[in-house]
């Protein structure tokens, strides 16, 4: 009779063997295997005694209580603060909406006094300077960073696999961040900008959520792309008009 | 119907911190098991859930979304446990060579089913002792198969994926762990005869 292996005995306890009808079979007829299996069984058993803590329903809150503080900043806020929050993002974009309106009833007060009486909502949508020019600014700054992260990869030329985990952390930044400058174009009426913005936040979504190494063929795929779609020439135009309406609107200091 | 992971991951990888912190409730238990068993210690463990949730989120950039998050955080957390293992075994050396083994040889239960029984309620603190020493001489594969196979019922597959291995190679690293274990611990247990 073949007795079974220690391997055999251990995978019949986990339920792996593949012949478990067999084993079953084998070690009813074998004492010599059965002894060995009882003494398998007797030592996990003896390991199953460690007892273990519980914890309860509410341990994950306690744990994210004590992790919150210290969860690295992974977005940069114009480069240098951290990263908001989803509800300070928000928060920040009430505070710009807010700041846009006073804004807009600041020059309405004192706007010459025979201009229209306009209310303060409809002077800020329809004279979006100021949050344009906000707006101008932050973008300038995101189509740079863009810039930079897209010609890295468009100019990459490597032998074999290349790493890509600073492109792709670099991406996921930027992607967190023109979420908001969409969302301020659209509320000003720049939908040409919103549109762009969309494009480049598409390509740096695939870059960011792809693997951290790319073959050869998957960077060429990449760069071809990035030609056919034009986006770095998309950048460029953008970055150039972002630039010449950056200074139109910079305060002239009249008054 | 509850929201899956990958929900939470894809909007986490854009910086939404409240999806991290869905994510981090909802693996918190199961990875402070896992740690527990790894280190053996409470307080480790706790280090260890901490520890592998901010390596997560360092890392949630190089999560391939087509593994499961579970998954590659136990892989997370494996490695955490084994660094603070390695840790604490260079500091047991030097108890263990100021005479902390005397009389372990004694010691010989007798365990004749699956039930906690009151001799091994009763000499449980010395069985911890033995047990947490013979988890220590397994290597940091065959300890991490182990606890994954044995404790968290992982199948081979599964296992194999947490240590990014074949699951042959998975397969051989549990069954290496229990037969270090079965020949550290067998004196420990005797048949009621």
């Amino acid at each position: 009779m073949n007795h079974l292996t220690e391997e055999q005995l251990v995978l019949h306890y986990y339920g792996e063997e593949g012949d478990a009808l067999g084993a079953e079979r084998h070690l009813d007829d074998c004492p010599e295997c059965r002894e060995i299996y009882t003494s398998l069984q007797r030592v996990l058993n003896v390991v199953d005694s460690l007892p273990v803590p519980e914890r309860g329903p509410e341990y994950g809150a306690e744990v994210w209580r004590r992790i919150a503080p210290a969860i690295p900043a992974r977005r940069k806020w114009f480069g240098w603060l951290p990263v908001p929050s989803f509800e300070w993002r928000w928060a920040a974009a009430a505070i710009s909406m807010a700041g846009l309106l006073a804004a807009a009833f600041y020059t309405g007060r004192h706007y010459p006094q025979n201009a229209p009486f306009r209310p303060a909502a409809v002077t800020a949508a329809a004279d979006p300077q100021v949050g344009e020019r906000v707006l101008l600014v932050a973008v300038g700054n995101y189509l740079e960073r863009s810039q930079m992260v897209l010609i890295e990869l468009a100019n990459a030329d490597p032998k074999g696999k290349l790493d890509i985990s600073n492109e792709q952390e670099r991406a996921a930044d930027l992607v967190s961040e023109s979420r908001l400058y969409r969302q301020t174009a659209e509320h000003t009426g720049n939908a040409a900008v919103a549109g762009t913005l969309d494009e480049i936040d598409r390509v740096l979504l695939d870059i960011a959520r792809g693997p951290s190494e790319v073959s050869r063929t998957e960077l060429e795929g990449l760069q071809q792309r990035l030609k056919a779609e034009g986006i770095l020439f998309k950048i460029r135009v953008l970055g150039s008009k972002v630039r010449t309406q950056e200074g139109k609107n910079a305060p002239s200091g009249r008054g | 119907m509850e929201t899956t992971d990958a929900t939470f991951v894809a909007r986490a990888r854009t910086g939404d911190s409240d999806a991290f912190r869905v994510l981090v409730e909802r693996h918190s238990r199961a990875l402070f098991r896992l740690a527990f068993r790894m280190t053996g210690n409470q307080q480790d463990a706790e280090d260890v859930v901490q520890e592998s949730f901010l390596r997560a989120y360092k890392q949630l950039g190089k999560f391939d979304e087509r593994a499961t998050f579970g998954t590659w955080l136990y892989r997370i957390a494996a490695n955490c446990s084994l660094d603070l293992v390695r840790s604490r075994k260079r500091r047991s050396e030097h108890v263990a060579q100021a005479g902390g083994n005397e009389g372990t040889d004694e010691i010989v239960l007798q365990l004749p089913g699956h039930d906690p029984t009151p001799e091994r309620m009763a000499l449980s603190g010395e069985v911890r002792e033995r047990v947490l020493e013979a988890m220590q001489e397994l290597s940091a594969n065959e300890r991490t198969a182990f606890v994954l196979r044995h404790f968290e019922g992982m199948c081979i597959e599964e296992v194999s994926r947490v240590l990014d291995c074949q699951p042959g190679a998975a397969k051989h690293s549990v069954f290496r762990a229990v037969q270090k274990l079965r020949r550290s611990l067998e004196p420990l247990v005797s048949t009621a005869k």
